[in-house]
């Protein structure tokens, strides 16, 4: 361990160090496997349908109360957060919106890691953090 | 620093700079050694032969404004402990033997000061995702094989220097594509930040893969498509989720992360 240096999860699990782009790359990961448990649950639960109305209607409560609440608040944020940076990535991931090789002069900022990108990503946390309210004022009804 | 402090025997700054009639000179001379602050420097301590854990050594160093960390590291090696394993060379972030995590983040020593930190405690460690060798250095080896295997050389048929023929021409536009990819001094930054690099031990790596782009975009260069086959697999150019961090800690500009992505243009037939 101590020989390898492997920096292994604990490095994932501790975006803070390299910038907003580190932390969206982490926010990616947890909400894509988020979504993947939600995916699954979802699944399930629309799978009482062929149990009949009451079972249905029974699973649907489970989400009236506040812990159903707060789950659905964070899915929507997880969708919207992660559907938003995915076309980022895909799109950056293709070679597009990184700026021009140049040649390099100190203080050396790398232009993939441009305004462009950063912007992006702040716009759609903050989507998500706006989906997340507008979820919560309909489940609560205000 | 100290009298003395970082030069080898024989080149002794002596104490006194100037003669007495420039009193300016020695004033100030004195200004800046009583001004001189300290700091507490945190060495790692492992030796992978007879350790089973990490230890850390403190000293406290004094610096200047310009005082880099393998400055102050050496200025500890020198004075209170000569067995620190530490690996160096040019210490003009050139030859690429220096990198450190330095508070937490991977740097070089020789292009960090230690006033441009911050922080009355340097705690400096050996690279993540290399090997520990003894301390502060670690090993190479793995980094140098993966840079070799993507083939890092102009490869094509005919040759600039059989008789004969003459050097491939090249215009500014055209040497702007890739310069800043050839700037890499494999230190191994890059790799070190990597997240995929933290849990896949076979991933290529920032590095190889930059440097796989500095060839490809090099119009010399005929040798893309073999390449781009060994890059093409999961512990290679797909091992990337683009978190920039490789870019963010580049000491040298080289913008790893946009080399990657400008790849997989290639692979995804955006780009020719
Ligand atoms: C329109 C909707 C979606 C888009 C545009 C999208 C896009 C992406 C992209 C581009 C990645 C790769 C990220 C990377 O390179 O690191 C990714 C990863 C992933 N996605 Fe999605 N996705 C969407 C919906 C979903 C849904 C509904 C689920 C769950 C069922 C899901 C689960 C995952 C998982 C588990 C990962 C792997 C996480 C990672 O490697 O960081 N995604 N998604
Ligand atoms: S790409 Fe930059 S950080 Fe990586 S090895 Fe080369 S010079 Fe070092
Ligand atoms: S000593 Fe050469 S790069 Fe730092």
């Amino acid at each position: 361990m101590d020989k390898d240096r492997k920096e292994g999860i604990r490095g994932m699990a501790n975006p803070g160090r390299y910038g907003i782009e580190r932390v969206a790359y982490w926010l990616m990961r947890i909400t894509g496997l988020g979504l993947l448990f939600y995916f699954i649950g979802h699944i399930y639960e629309t799978s009482s349908l062929l149990d009949g109305k009451a079972a249905w209607n029974s699973m649907l409560e489970l989400t009236q109360t506040t812990e159903g609440h707060i789950f659905l608040t964070l899915v929507i944020g997880m969708c919207v957060f992660h559907t938003g940076n995915g076309i980022r990535l895909m799109i950056a991931q293709s070679g597009f919106g990184l700026g021009k090789p140049r040649r390099p002069d100190y203080p050396y900022t790398p232009s993939s890691l441009n305004m462009k990108n950063k912007l992006c990503i702040y716009v759609t946390i903050g989507l998500a953090a706006l989906a997340m309210m507008y979820g919560l004022g309909v489940m609560y009804d205000v | 620093m100290t009298k003395g402090g970082l030069l080898p025997k024989g080149f002794e700054r002596p104490t006194v700079l100037a003669s007495p009639s420039d009193s300016g000179v020695q004033e100030k001379y004195e200004e800046v050694k009583s001004s001189s602050k300290t700091i507490v420097l945190r060495i790692s301590k492992f030796n992978p032969e007879k350790d089973q854990r990490t230890t850390f050594l403190e000293f406290t160093v004094p610096y200047q404004r310009w005082t880099t960390v393998l400055d102050a590291i050496l200025e500890v090696k020198n004075n209170y402990d000569h067995s620190i394993g530490v690996r160096y060379s040019c210490r003009q972030a050139t030859c690429g033997s220096c990198g450190m995590i330095i508070n937490g983040k991977p740097k070089l020593a020789c292009f960090t000061k230690i006033s441009e930190l911050d922080s009355d405690v340097v705690t400096v460690e050996p690279m993540n995702n290399f090997p520990v060798i003894r301390d502060l250095a670690v090993g190479f080896e793995r980094m140098i094989s993966t840079h070799k295997r993507i083939k890092p050389y102009i490869i094509r048929e005919d040759s600039e220097i059989s008789s004969g023929t003459k050097e491939f021409l090249q215009t500014p536009e055209d040497v702007e594509k890739y310069i800043q990819f050839a700037s890499c001094i494999k230190c191994g930054l890059c790799n070190s930040a990597c997240p995929t690099m933290a849990t896949d031990s076979t991933f290529i790596g920032p590095q190889g893969l930059a440097q796989a782009y500095r060839y490809i975009a090099d119009n010399r260069d005929q040798g893309k498509d073999e390449r781009l086959k060994i890059i093409d697999e999961r512990h290679g150019i797909w091992g990337c989720h683009f978190a920039g961090s490789c870019s963010q800690v580049c000491p040298k500009g080289v913008d790893p992360a946009m080399g990657i992505q400008m790849l997989r243009g290639y692979l995804l037939g955006y780009r020719k």
